[in-house]
């Protein structure tokens, strides 16, 4: 979106003097790519939408400004969905992104620029936000690691809010140790989050080297089952066999209600949404409507001009299931499945360590492929949703290839277990290369 | 679920959303399909359960009503498309 060019290079001077004084840390001089969803102070924050094109924060989300302390370098800001409301990246106002590994095919979303940039090459690494499998389902279609925190981890102050219920902000890079090095940075406590979660973190990269003799891996027979692509459950099930030549065990599972995951979400999401993106209204900062009539007409005609359709339909939905007379019946009951499918969650970990299973149901479609449907394009996050409305952390990594699309295997563990996903994940990359691969235009 | 044109006015006004007239039909169709999709709740017996507003069950974290933010009001307005003598701008609301 924004190349930060002239930051960058003052940042990696002061990186270079934190160097000189001995006091560099394993992120000093690093060169990071931020989604355009964190606000940077002094540099433009659109979050995808033409509702931000001139939108300058006066502050710096608390990951940009945790990052700066750590002394990396920003390059720039990446391509989204707009409002992180998408799975193709799409529908960002800038126009699409596209997949490194076949220029018509989608990168994902709504992480998308983050995870193009990555896969190519084009940044180490970058951060992304994940409210429905943002971070993972990306990470997934273009061949790299991400990892979405649990929820609480990693402050969302200065991170543009969609579902406050749900999002949450984690790192994206080449491998499951980038990803610790950079979790270690943007995980901690933070006051001005009220949903920050007061708790210690951990070393992140401490138990990467622990061996999995004896692990537990659940495999939910519903994320196996009809809708999954049969080549990307091949490849999914070769990555589970290298887990039982590390000494995994592998545990079929039931989550019985995970078919009801996208219509819980459909309610929760845009309900939060439509609460959320209120605040835009053409008077305190964003777009705002050539000569309004009224100051209904400069609210309407602000917002119905400066959203896209995807978030107008969201947040139509959400105004409609949170309307008087149909509270109840939608955000209520949603609320009440939401419950249900979090109990088999902690049913699942009673029994398993982890849970693991495909991160999208197919590889990259291609763009325009699901853009005029929006129920077909909200099935490709079949399989992350669940983890958001239960608050579990998620992990996607590079597991194979399907035609020449990356395929990405899903590790979801219990609560605060991010340390033991990246173990998990990195015991896999010591014995496998997927991480390696790099798309033929951009090795 | 199909909604009509009406009531799709009628939500986006509630939304404070101007769709344009031929876009309402799009809209309609869109939005009945997302609400067919959510209807599969309903096939859920939920009598008893108790509605999960946060995903850890926690409470929100209450902190001290103290003032803590300073003044920034020059800063904040530099970004609004309207403002005189640090007030913001709207169109005439009181005749």
């Amino acid at each position: 979106m924004t190349v930060t060019e002239t930051e960058a290079l003052k940042q990696a001077e002061a990186a270079d003097k934190q160097r000189q004084n001995g006091n560099a840390n394993l992120l000093t001089g690093i060169p990071l790519a931020q989604k355009d969803i964190f606000t940077t102070l002094g540099v433009k924050t659109t979050c995808g939408s033409k509702m931000l094109d001139n939108f300058i924060a006066p502050y710096n989300a608390t990951v940009i400004e945790n990052f700066n302390q750590a002394g990396a370098v920003m390059l720039g800001k990446t391509n989204m969905d707009e409002f992180a409301m998408g799975s193709s990246n799409e529908t960002s106002f800038y126009g699409a992104v596209k997949n490194p590994w076949d220029l018509e095919r989608v990168p994902g979303g709504s992480s998308g620029g983050s995870a193009a940039a990555v896969a190519a090459r084009l940044a180490p690494a970058a951060t992304g936000t994940d409210t429905g499998g943002s971070i993972r389902q990306p990470a997934a279609l273009c061949g790299i690691t991400g990892i979405k925190p649990t929820y609480g981890r990693v402050s969302r102050w200065g991170m543009i809010a969609f579902a406050s219920s749900l999002d949450q902000g984690g790192p994206m890079a080449q491998t499951a140790e980038d990803c610790a090095l950079m979790l270690d940075v943007m995980a901690g406590f933070d006051s001005k989050d009220s949903t920050s979660m007061d708790r210690p973190v951990d070393d992140h990269t401490a138990k990467l080297n622990d061996n999995l003799k004896g692990l537990k891996i659940g495999l939910p027979k519903e994320y196996f089952g009809e809708g999954l692509d049969a080549d990307v459950e091949q490849t999914v099930q070769d990555a589970l066999n290298v887990y039982e030549s590390l000494g995994a065990e592998l545990v079929e599972i039931s989550l019985p209600n995970s078919h009801l995951a996208v219509p819980v979400y459909y309610v929760v999401a845009p309900a939060e949404c439509s609460s959320n993106l209120s605040r835009f209204d053409g008077v305190r900062y964003g777009y705002r409507c050539e000569n309004p009539t009224d100051l209904t007409d400069l609210y309407t005609r602000s917002r119905g001009e400066g959203f896209g359709d995807e978030v107008k339909r969201r947040i139509m939905i959400g105004t409609y299931a949170l309307s008087a007379g149909y509270y109840d019946a939608y955000y209520l009951k949603a609320q009440q499945i939401r419950r249900l499918i979090s109990n088999d969650f902690t049913e699942a970990f009673e029994k398993v360590d982890v849970i693991m299973g495909p991160t999208a149901p197919t590889t990259a479609f291609k763009l325009g492929e699901k853009a005029d449907d929006p129920v077909s394009m909200y099935l490709s996050d079949i399989y992350t949703i669940a983890v958001n409305l239960a608050g579990l952390p998620g992990m996607s990594i590079p597991a194979g290839q399907v035609n020449g699309m990356p395929v990405g295997l899903q590790l979801i563990g219990n609560y605060w277990a991010e340390s033991r996903l990246l173990n998990i994940a990195h015991q896999y990359q010591q014995t496998t290369e997927w991480h390696r691969a790099i798309p033929t235009n951009f090795a | 679920m199909s909604l009509t044109d009406e009531e799709v006015n009628k939500i986006a006004n509630l939304a404070r959303l101007k769709i344009n007239p031929e876009q309402v039909p799009e809209y309609a169709s869109n939005l009945s399909s997302i609400l067919d999709l959510v209807e599969q709740m309903n096939a859920v017996d939920t009598t008893g359960i108790e509605p999960m507003a946060h995903p850890q069950d926690v409470a929100q974290r209450l902190r001290a009503d103290v003032a803590t933010e300073p003044d920034q009001r020059e800063l904040f307005q530099a970004i609004a498309p309207a403002t005189e003598a640090g007030l913001y701008l709207v169109p005439k609301v009181i005749e």
